[in-house]
């Protein structure tokens, strides 16, 4: 039989799906003894017991000097700075990718200075936005709008330019008006895909938060990672980690979600 | 399949201890590593790497040295900590916080310098120290800026809840200081001498102030100078030649400064403004008189508590007392049963008495 014509029992298919975490989890939990035994106090692989305790005291007890529950103060902060980096990058994608979609003078005006924008390296303009915006908020959510809007943008209007020219032509021998046939005709069909896109750009929006918030910060995920790795607590860290992991897999699952609550057809058409 | 499973697991188990397996220290070897990262104090490993001196003192004992420059002082920390090198530069507070803290008994084979108005505070504007009430200040948090801020607030009777601490990464200082929303920062050189030249920058606190309290060494695996011995002897011989050279007065020791100065990105006379803001201890005798005086654990007491205040002193600390800290007389401030940082003369002593 071919490789590529098995299948997999039920259980054995469980069983492969957890492998990979049990197999990770093992060769840290030996990695962490070995190191632990040569030296009590090791920091690189603590035990899972310090790790618990590391998150008791980021989690569940109040800073001792503000009073704050740091984990999440620091989850609010990263959730507003990604929120709005988000959302201005969405907003920006849905007019101006329809706008370059359909409008020959915007797509005149816009196609090349977007995709010049697009291909910055964002972190490289990291030094001249924190001088030019300040070491405040602004230039942490300008750093995702510029990492992400781009990339959004162009997706949009690469999906508005492929609708058929038919659509557009018939609603035009019906009277339609451009207003009209943006808002009936074109909005409708690249919704989807926004959010599609919008899912996609989970991961760079984390990685362009996580970096700003370590040029300067003073409360965020980013910041309390790179701010205790100068003692190397990575029972602090890997915590951070796995729960920045957690937010980014359920932003992604809500979206899905959301995608197919309002967009049951679009399902149909091979998740276009 | 299930060998095949078997297998597999197998290896990437063996793979996963492998990787995180601890160095093994305690034996004598004669291959050594040594991190070094860029500031006025630490520049003459380079030079002395560059230049050969850490090769003529290495084969005089019969072993090899690698040295190694880290564009990141926190990273080279943490690799000495996570046992890959043997040796790294480093401040006695950063040493207390870090390898000691992380359970990695270290011993200061070199007290290199003091910093003595190499880091200070600002504030954006007219005014005093204690114009710095309710501001913003941008400094890298837990670092020696943070201690000196500490002490400052200190010296006026104000305490770190009078102003709100931001973080930030120190090659930024400089633009940061330049935006409206920063009022107030604390840095280190070369920071330090481009922020005094901009217009609106006060100084208003540096370290000449709490002079002999932050002190930059050269600290090594207790375990490993134990059973190598030739280890800190070939360093202090390495240190205190680039030392003698560096400070002499000749068209020789201007050139050994403009290198260093060149390899931190300034030029002899931006090297030798930084070296007037450093106390360098040239002489190994007068190494040995600092680092056996009471001030060092007067300096020592002071560190620690700033530590444990911050939380940075082992997470389940109780007390400023959980790490013990050996200074050259033997006496121990702390647990005499946890000592993991030690100041210990004996290899600035044989540098002192010419018996390298």
């Amino acid at each position: 039989m071919r490789l590529i014509n098995q299948h997999l029992s039920p259980p054995a298919a469980t069983a492969l799906k957890f492998a990979p975490f049990a197999l990770l989890i093992l060769a840290y939990l030996l990695g962490s003894a070995s190191r632990l035994a040569e030296n009590p106090n090791d920091k690189l692989l603590p035990a899972f017991s310090s790790i618990a305790a590391a998150v008791d005291l980021m989690a569940f007890t109040p800073d001792r000097r503000t009073g704050d529950y740091l984990l999440w103060t620091d989850t609010w902060s990263s959730l507003k700075r990604l929120g709005a980096g988000l959302g201005i990058s969405t907003a920006l994608a849905l007019v101006i990718g329809i706008g370059i979609g359909i409008l020959p003078f915007f797509r005149a005006l816009l196609v090349p200075f977007v995709s010049f924008v697009s291909m910055v390296p964002p972190l490289a303009l990291l030094p001249i936005l924190f001088i030019s915006l300040g070491l405040g908020e602004t230039s942490k959510i300008a750093l995702i709008v510029i990492g992400v809007a781009p990339i959004m943008i162009r997706d949009l209007a690469q999906t508005v330019l492929a609708l058929p020219r038919e659509q557009i032509v018939k609603a035009e021998t019906l009277s339609a008006s451009s207003w009209l046939i943006a808002i009936r005709i074109v909005l409708p069909q690249a919704m989807p895909r926004l959010l599609s896109s919008l899912r996609l750009q989970l991961g760079p929006a984390f990685l362009f938060l996580i970096a700003a918030e370590a040029i300067s910060a003073d409360s965020g995920l980013g910041y309390r990672i790179f701010l205790v790795r100068r003692y190397l607590s990575m029972d602090v860290i890997f915590p951070y980690v796995a729960w920045i992991t957690f937010l980014a897999a359920s932003a992604d699952f809500a979206i899905d979600r959301l995608h197919r609550k309002l967009f049951p057809w679009s399902e149909l058409e091979g998740g276009r | 399949m299930t060998i095949t499973r078997r297998l597999t697991l197998t290896t990437l188990a063996a793979l996963g201890v492998l990787s995180f397996a601890p160095a093994a220290w305690a034996q004598e070897k004669t291959d050594f590593k040594v991190a070094w990262s860029i500031y006025v104090g630490w520049m003459p490993w380079g030079y002395a790497s560059d230049t050969g001196i850490v090769d003529k003192w290495a084969d005089k004992y019969g072993i090899s040295i690698e040295v190694t420059q880290f564009n990141d002082y926190v990273e080279s920390i943490n690799q000495y900590t996570a046992g890959g090198y043997d040796a790294v530069t480093l401040t006695n507070m950063d040493g207390l916080s870090i390898p000691a803290a992380g359970g990695v008994d270290t011993t200061a084979v070199i007290v290199g310098d003091f910093s003595d108005g190499n880091d200070a505070v600002f504030i954006k504007g007219e005014g005093s120290l204690a114009d710095i009430t309710g501001r913003d200040v941008n400094l890298v948090e837990f670092s020696v800026s943070h201690y000196l801020l500490a002490r400052a607030l200190d010296s006026v009777g104000l305490s770190e809840r009078d102003v709100s601490v931001i973080n930030t990464a120190d090659p930024d200082m400089v633009g940061a200081f330049q935006t409206p929303d920063v009022t107030a920062m604390v840095t280190w050189n070369p920071m330090v001498s481009e922020i005094v030249a901009l217009p609106d920058a006060t100084k208003v606190f540096d370290s000449a102030q709490i002079p002999g309290e932050i002190i930059d060494l050269m600290v090594a695996s207790t375990d490993v100078l134990a059973d190598n011995p030739k280890f800190g002897q070939a360093l202090a011989g390495i240190w205190y030649e680039t030392m003698a050279l560096m400070t002499l007065d000749t068209p020789e020791g201007a050139a050994a400064r403009g290198a260093m100065g060149a390899a931190s990105g300034t030029d002899q006379a931006g090297f030798e403004a930084q070296m007037a803001a450093t106390k360098l201890f040239a002489d190994p005798a007068e190494a040995v008189a600092f680092t056996s005086s009471a001030d060092l654990g007067a300096t020592m007491d002071l560190v620690r508590a700033f530590l444990f205040d911050k939380g940075l002193l082992t997470p389940g600390a109780t007390s400023e007392d959980a790490i013990g800290i050996e200074l050259p007389d033997g006496t121990v401030l702390g647990d005499t049963a946890n000592v993991k940082f030690r100041f210990d003369n004996t290899f600035m002593q044989m540098a002192a008495d010419g018996s390298l």
